[in-house]
């Protein structure tokens, strides 16, 4: 972070110690949330597989654990805790990367909100499986879950949020020393990253502390239902751009390294990291399109700002492509698709996101169906959702994560990353894909024929549209054992990168910006501008219909418990 | 700040596109009133017994080949159970919860709305082929999800 922490960093990797390419102290930082999210994956998976027989029926339920348990357990485990913590962990790396040293105070903020996170997922998994909080990882009032699973969440939150303030600590001290420059790429969009996810949880901290946990405990017996899903979904969509902006870092900063090319532009990658901040947040009536209680008009004006949203996705495809292309041209490739030859294809740490990237394309024609206001009547709450989220947090967000994770592990871990493990990778790699083609594209094509999502092994009075459905949860159920499978190989993986793999200095993969990319403008820098416009853009998506279900509330809800 | 040529193509076209999209469904939504079903009426979630129309739920001829379906969702049912229309028939269905948020969704058709406790919501739909239609909840609502559902039978009339 100084000059002296600097001459350490070049004295270590002079000496060749451990985790060269970061500090030791940096890396087990970083190292405490990555495994601490392989855990979640492991536990997370294996629910997910569980339920996927139970749903045909293969198995009936285990030891008393019923099919909402798992799949309350699966949405938190990895929705929420492996993909927070991997989060987190690669995040500290690009800070620890980009500035050299934590000081003192900033790592021991990182530590405490790890320990924090650490504490709030024991409760809320306590209470999970004890079967006190069956209330699925979006616990919809009135469902009224056990406390203890309350004050998890907000004690998880709060974790977060001691993070993110050490990484704040560290940007602002790099800018005090840096004065008129621009900090690294990475650590720009790591902050945006948290910036975006403490915007976000101020809702749902909202609506746990003031609706649900009251409710809980019993100081309230009433709540106003609509107002805590508004407060949950303007927290739900900004936390899929809080999964998916990592994998756009790695996206933009990491793989044009492993391609033997060059950032396409600083600026415009800054610029779609800003418009998520901007955008992320007055869109999330586009979840709730179809319930009472909020007016047309401000949901299709909803709709207008999550249209908004995709701009800097293109803009990201462009990036993206254009960085293969001129890749690919410096290594000989003639043609227009000629650099299609030229990618590296047997690393890992290319292949998984790379086909990330190709899942997420029809996604992101999926997510624009989802929010195309009466559109979404045809696919609202049947399994084509739940498709759509595993082709997107759960392809093209998982496989970035996984790709990344093969480079991570052993820098944060001073081991390297041997061809054998490559190769075990390439067939991890492939058996996701497999996996998530067999369940995602079952998925969509069922819940185009009605199948609800979130729904145990149903009957309906043998109705003849039930056993259409059947094939597909059979593709589910195989696509399952095959991700389960791809699971279990990239724990192995990940086992071998930290404990046996030979020690070493394995490479952190940062990208150089291509020359004839124009120079940065400072206005990125003005921070208190964006969270105001941020703010702004929340105040007049949400005041008038939040305003309205405030003065034309219902007479309250009581809470249930019906597990 | 420097865009390549090819890029600003592309965001023009990209942008363009979303215009349209957002041009087809705003028409559709104010012009046509192809709206998302959005009712904004109220009621005391704990009183619906004793609320009309809720107090006797059920299926009413209200006008020619007009219907008007008066449901209660609870965990884990719907009443009236099951009900039967002729071919042709226009249903308007009124539903209510009495518990937890249920969904509300008629498989093959676009019917599908959440159901929210304190609110009424509700649908239109003109059944034009005879056959069993089933009812499903479609929203998380307990351990019993799953068994909640419904049918409308749908007659060729004489």
């Amino acid at each position: 972070m100084n000059a002296i922490s600097k001459k350490l960093k070049q004295f270590e990797m002079e000496r060749g110690m451990p985790a060269a390419e970061i500090g030791l102290k940096e890396a087990r930082i970083g190292y405490a949330h990555v495994s601490f999210s392989l855990v979640a994956l492991l536990i997370g998976g294996l629910c997910g597989l569980l339920q996927t027989m139970v749903r045909t029926g293969t198995i009936p339920e285990i030891a008393g654990i019923g099919y909402y348990e798992l799949l309350t357990a699966h949405g938190l485990m990895l929705a929420i805790v492996f993909t927070t913590l991997f989060i987190y962990g690669l995040l500290y790396a690009f800070l620890a990367q980009s500035f050299g040293r934590f000081e003192s105070f900033p790592s021991r903020l990182a530590w405490l909100g790890f320990w924090f996170m650490l504490l709030g997922v024991l409760l809320v998994t306590w209470m999970v499986l004890a079967g006190e909080a069956s209330v699925l990882y979006t616990f919809y009032a009135p469902l009224k879950a056990h406390p203890v699973f309350y004050i998890g969440l907000v004690i998880f939150v709060i974790g977060t949020w001691i993070g993110s303030a050490a990484m704040f600590r560290m940007y602002a001290d790099y800018k005090r020393e840096h004065k008129n420059v621009h900090p690294p790429l990475q650590a720009y969009m790591s902050i945006m990253t948290v910036l975006l996810w403490d915007v976000a949880t101020l809702g749902v901290a909202a609506t746990i502390l003031f609706q649900l946990l009251p409710l809980s405990l019993g100081w309230t017996d009433k709540v106003g239902i609509e107002l805590s899903r508004t407060l949950f979904w303007y927290f739900g969509h900004p936390l899929v751009y809080f999964w998916l902006l990592p994998a756009y870092i790695v996206w933009y900063t990491v793989i044009p390294k492993i391609v033997k090319g060059k950032i396409f532009s600083d600026a415009l990658a800054r610029m779609s990291f800003l418009l998520f901040l901007l955008f992320s947040f007055p869109v999330g009536f586009h979840h709730q399109l179809l319930e009472p209680g909020i007016s047309a008009f401000w949901k299709y004006v909803q709709v207008v700002l999550t249209f908004l949203v995709i701009i800097p996705s293109l803009m990201t495809a462009f990036s993206m492509f254009a960085t293969f292309e001129l890749a690919g041209r410096r290594l000989g490739a003639k043609g227009l698709f000629g650099w299609v030859k030229k990618m590296p294809y047997r690393d890992v740490r290319f292949l998984a996101p790379f086909i990330g990237m190709l899942f997420f394309i029809p996604a992101g024609a999926g997510g624009v169906i989802n929010a195309s206001h009466q559109l979404n009547i045809v696919v609202h709450n049947t399994l084509w959702v739940t498709g759509h989220f595993h082709i997107t947090v759960g392809a093209a967000v998982a496989l970035t994560f996984f790709g990344s994770a093969y480079w991570l592990v052993p820098v944060l871990r001073g081991r390297t990353l041997t061809p054998a493990i490559q190769r075990l990778g390439i067939w991890q790699t492939m058996a996701w894909t497999v996996g998530m083609l067999f369940m995602s594209t079952a998925m969509h094509i069922s819940g185009l024929l009605g199948n609800p999502r979130r729904t145990g092994p149903a009957k309906y009075f043998q109705d003849s549209i039930v056993a259409d459905w059947i094939p597909y949860h059979t593709a589910m159920a195989i696509g399952g054992t095959i991700l389960f499978i791809s699971i279990i190989l990239f724990l192995v993986a990940m086992y071998k990168l930290s404990f046996t793999a030979p020690r070493g200095t394995e490479e952190f993969p940062v990208a150089e910006t291509e020359e004839a990319a124009m120079d940065t403008p400072m206005f990125f820098e003005n921070w208190k501008l964006w969270i105001f416009v941020t703010f702004a853009l929340i105040a007049f998506a949400y005041t008038v219909p939040i305003w309205h279900m405030i003065e034309n509330a219902p007479p309250g809800a009581p809470g249930w418990r019906l597990w | 700040m420097h865009i390549h040529k090819l890029e600003k193509v592309w965001l023009i076209f990209g942008v363009a596109m979303l215009a349209v999209f957002l041009t087809i469904i705003g028409v559709s939504a104010f012009a046509s009133g192809n709206q998302p079903p959005s009712d904004a009426t109220l009621i005391d979630p704990t009183k619906v017994d004793q609320t009309k129309p809720f107090d006797k739920p059920g299926l009413t001829k209200i006008d020619d080949g007009v219907y008007e379906a008066v449901m209660v969702s609870q965990a884990f049912q719907f009443t009236p159970g099951d009900m039967e229309v002729p071919k042709g028939a226009t249903i308007n269905f009124l539903v209510t919860s009495k518990d937890v948020v249920h969904g509300f969704q008629i498989v093959k058709t676009n019917v599908n709305m959440m159901v929210v406790p304190g609110h009424i919501n509700s649908m239109s739909y003109t059944f034009k082929e005879a056959g069993e239609y089933l009812i499903v909840c479609n929203e998380y609502c307990g351990n019993g999800h799953h068994m909640m559902a419904t049918k409308i039978k749908v007659v060729d009339s004489e």
